[in-house]
């Protein structure tokens, strides 16, 4: 339904507004980051900030991730609530002491008393031949660690409401945002994630998958931008008289057990399509929650479709050959309806 | 040690008290490294007995705590490696929920959740980490949000000779002066990274100089003497509090036990530590109040008498206190809304 209010986003523009909108409600929140700046983000999610709010709350950065996501816990426990941009997940192995020893434990380590209400937001995803520096996704690796919250968006709606709440919550949350889901100039993007965004402030929680297409023989489970594929693939199953249910689970910290369940004991079958890897990753996460609550309702073994274990290759053919496809999708659900 | 011909009677004053706190650490240290041995024998076990754990012990380096944190308020805050307790001590930490952490208590600062190297104080701004380098861009984020706070407040980073060696060491040197945070870097210099001397990690004399690099004063203090100690951090923190951006501070100092409880110290040469021992900052200090008329042996057992009831009645809580029930070990990953 197209209405006079009907405004379409880029998720870089949902993400930015996301921002916009709580910096200027909650003056403790900050930005700093790698080219955040004049640049507005890489990946633009920091546009029109630095006009706006000027270079005391939106700071550029050295290229010193120790230092400057490190400052983030420092302060946050004195007060601030800090949004912090590190451009790509495959970055993240110079600072992770600061990250998984220090700002995931403090707060438990502390035995409650010191918070650090901290949003590290990143890109991830291939697709676009970079390379395997530069095209992993790796929410697995973080969701595996306690004390961060992980919430990677599929669509401009979900990645504003998704950030008011991130910048919100008093936790650390890692907020993972796909670069071929922006909408950027320089990228191709799946115009599926390009919706509908109200203007005014709106929260999402954490820990609501969503369903965004109901079905009855099949549950596809996926996150990011593999949701976008699976609704395309579902699509073409609908025209074989196949019906897809296909579930956003928008945070994998937390994770929306119910609602994989209750899908799971609908359609009986499932199948899980991850951009991380395969191993001891999101999609065996998963598997074991159905095979731990579903197991009895299951008519057909679990199916999982993921990153083989192999760095991601440069050449488009390889590329492709690895990161779930729209058509792989659908041959995996064709196999699983069988 | 040779700072004031006729100090006023609120500097004595001030002066018996940074003696008074050194002391306290010291007899806490001594007890500690007592205690840490019930239940460990005869075949030790570090897990075993009252306190379990790795121990780090910071006797001989009270100077640095003491010298630095006369000149710091309570919303001051401080970062401290895994060898805490002087500077705890010496912020202000309630010596009895320290202690209780550190034997692994309900009581305890963190419920028992945290442990000796991870002693967390919202009270007294007070964090510390296990990873050595950890602590030195937590104190430029603290410095940073004070300064946006419009708040004259100062974070000090503490850490050995041995974390100047780390990236965060370098990254935050200049991220501090980039900012202009208030942030004080402090480097305990007691000449070994556990067993590694200074002069085969790094490859210059003091890493005071490296501050240069950096575009921000750096400052060697020599003796571990706490006046002067004392002296360079006061002008350090007034900067800082003046808005003029961040210093580093190396502080020469001696670290009398070894790196952990039950290290057995191979690596030191002989007589080494006996000259660490003659040259005892404590006892240096002592014998400077006497010298100067600022402080009488009657005083003097009295402060003695003192610190050890202190000391005693915090060991006292943390023995009577609960072990926390084990189910507490499920909260606290998150903060709950």
């Amino acid at each position: 339904m197209v209405t006079a209010s009907m405004r379409k986003l880029t998720m870089a523009r949902a993400i930015s507004e996301a921002i916009s909108q709580e910096m200027e409600r909650d003056p403790r929140v900050l930005v700093w980051g790698e080219d955040v700046g004049v640049y507005g983000g890489i990946f633009g999610a920091t546009q029109g900030l630095l006009a706006r709010f000027g270079p005391e709350r939106v700071m550029d950065t050295p290229i010193s991730e120790s230092a400057f996501i490190g400052a983030a816990i420092g302060a946050s426990a004195e007060g601030m609530r800090p949004i912090v941009e590190l451009m790509f997940v495959d970055f993240f192995g110079v600072v992770m002491d600061q990250i998984y020893n220090h700002l995931a434990k403090n707060h438990y380590m502390s035995g409650g008393s010191f918070r650090h209400p901290v949003v590290l937001m990143t890109a991830i995803g291939g697709g676009y031949n970079d390379g395997a520096q530069h095209s992993q996704s790796l929410y697995g690796l973080f969701a595996h660690l306690p004390g961060l919250k992980i919430v990677v968006p599929s669509n401009a709606y979900d990645a504003k409401g998704l950030m008011i709440s991130a910048i919100r919550d008093d936790n650390p949350v890692m907020y993972f945002f796909h670069k071929g889901l922006l909408g950027l100039g320089w990228m191709p993007s799946d115009d599926l994630a390009e919706v509908h965004v109200p203007e005014e402030s709106y929260t999402i929680p954490f820990g609501q998958a969503h369903f965004v297409q109901e079905g009855s023989d099949i549950t596809v489970i996926t996150i990011g931008a593999m949701v976008p594929k699976a609704l395309r693939a579902a699509q073409q199953l609908q025209n074989e008289g196949i019906s897809v249910e296909v579930l956003d689970l928008r945070t994998l910290v937390p994770l929306d057990r119910d609602r994989i369940i209750q899908s799971v004991r609908k359609t009986h079958r499932a199948l899980i399509v991850d951009e991380d890897y395969r191993s001891f990753g999101m999609s065996g996460e998963i598997a074991a929650v159905i095979a731990e609550e579903a197991l009895d309702y299951l008519d057909a073994p679990i199916r999982r479709l993921a990153l083989p274990d192999v760095p991601i290759p440069y050449s488009r053919v390889l590329e492709q050959a690895v990161i779930p496809s729209v058509e792989k999708i659908a041959d995996e659900m064709r196999q699983l309806a069988k | 040690m040779d700072q004031m011909e006729n100090p006023d009677k609120t500097q004595v004053a001030k002066y018996v008290e940074m003696y008074r706190t050194m002391c306290l650490i010291r007899r806490y240290e001594d007890r500690i490294a007592e205690i840490y041995t019930e239940g460990k024998t005869p075949l030790f076990s570090i897990a075993a007995g009252t306190i379990p754990g790795e121990m780090h012990l910071a006797a001989g380096q009270e100077p640095v705590a003491v010298g630095v944190i006369r000149h710091l308020r309570r919303e001051d805050a401080v970062t401290a490696p895994h060898r805490p307790h002087h500077f705890a001590i010496a912020k202000g930490v309630d010596l009895k929920r320290m202690t209780a952490e550190i034997f692994g208590r309900q009581t305890g600062l963190s419920h028992g959740k945290g442990g000796h190297m991870h002693l967390f104080d919202p009270l007294t701004h007070f964090s510390c980490s296990g990873i050595v380098g950890a602590g030195f861009p937590p104190a430029v984020g603290a410095a940073l949000a004070f300064k946006r706070q419009g708040r004259d407040n100062v974070a000090i980073a503490f850490a050995g000779e041995g974390a100047a060696n780390q990236g965060t060491f370098h990254e935050s040197l200049n991220l501090a002066a980039l900012w202009k945070a208030p942030v004080i870097f402090v480097i305990e210099d007691n000449h070994y990274a556990i067993s590694v001397p200074k002069e085969q990690s790094t490859a210059i004399a003091h890493n005071s100089e490296r501050a240069q690099a950096y575009g921000l004063p750096g400052v060697y203090i020599a003796g571990n003497d706490v006046l002067a100690i004392s002296e360079a951090a006061e002008e350090a923190i007034s900067r800082a509090r003046q808005g003029k951006g961040p210093t580093l501070l190396e502080v020469e100092t001696t670290r009398l036990y070894g790196h952990f409880q039950g290290d057995p110290e191979v690596y030191l040469h002989a007589g080494e530590k006996d000259a660490w021992r003659q040259l005892d900052p404590i006892k240096r200090f002592r014998e400077y109040l006497f010298e100067h008329q600022f402080l009488t042996e009657d005083e003097d057992q009295q402060i003695q008498n003192a610190v050890i009831t202190q000391v005693e009645e915090a060991i006292d809580f943390a023995r009577q206190s609960p072990e926390p029930a084990p189910e507490e070990a499920l909260f606290d990953v998150f903060v709950e809304s």
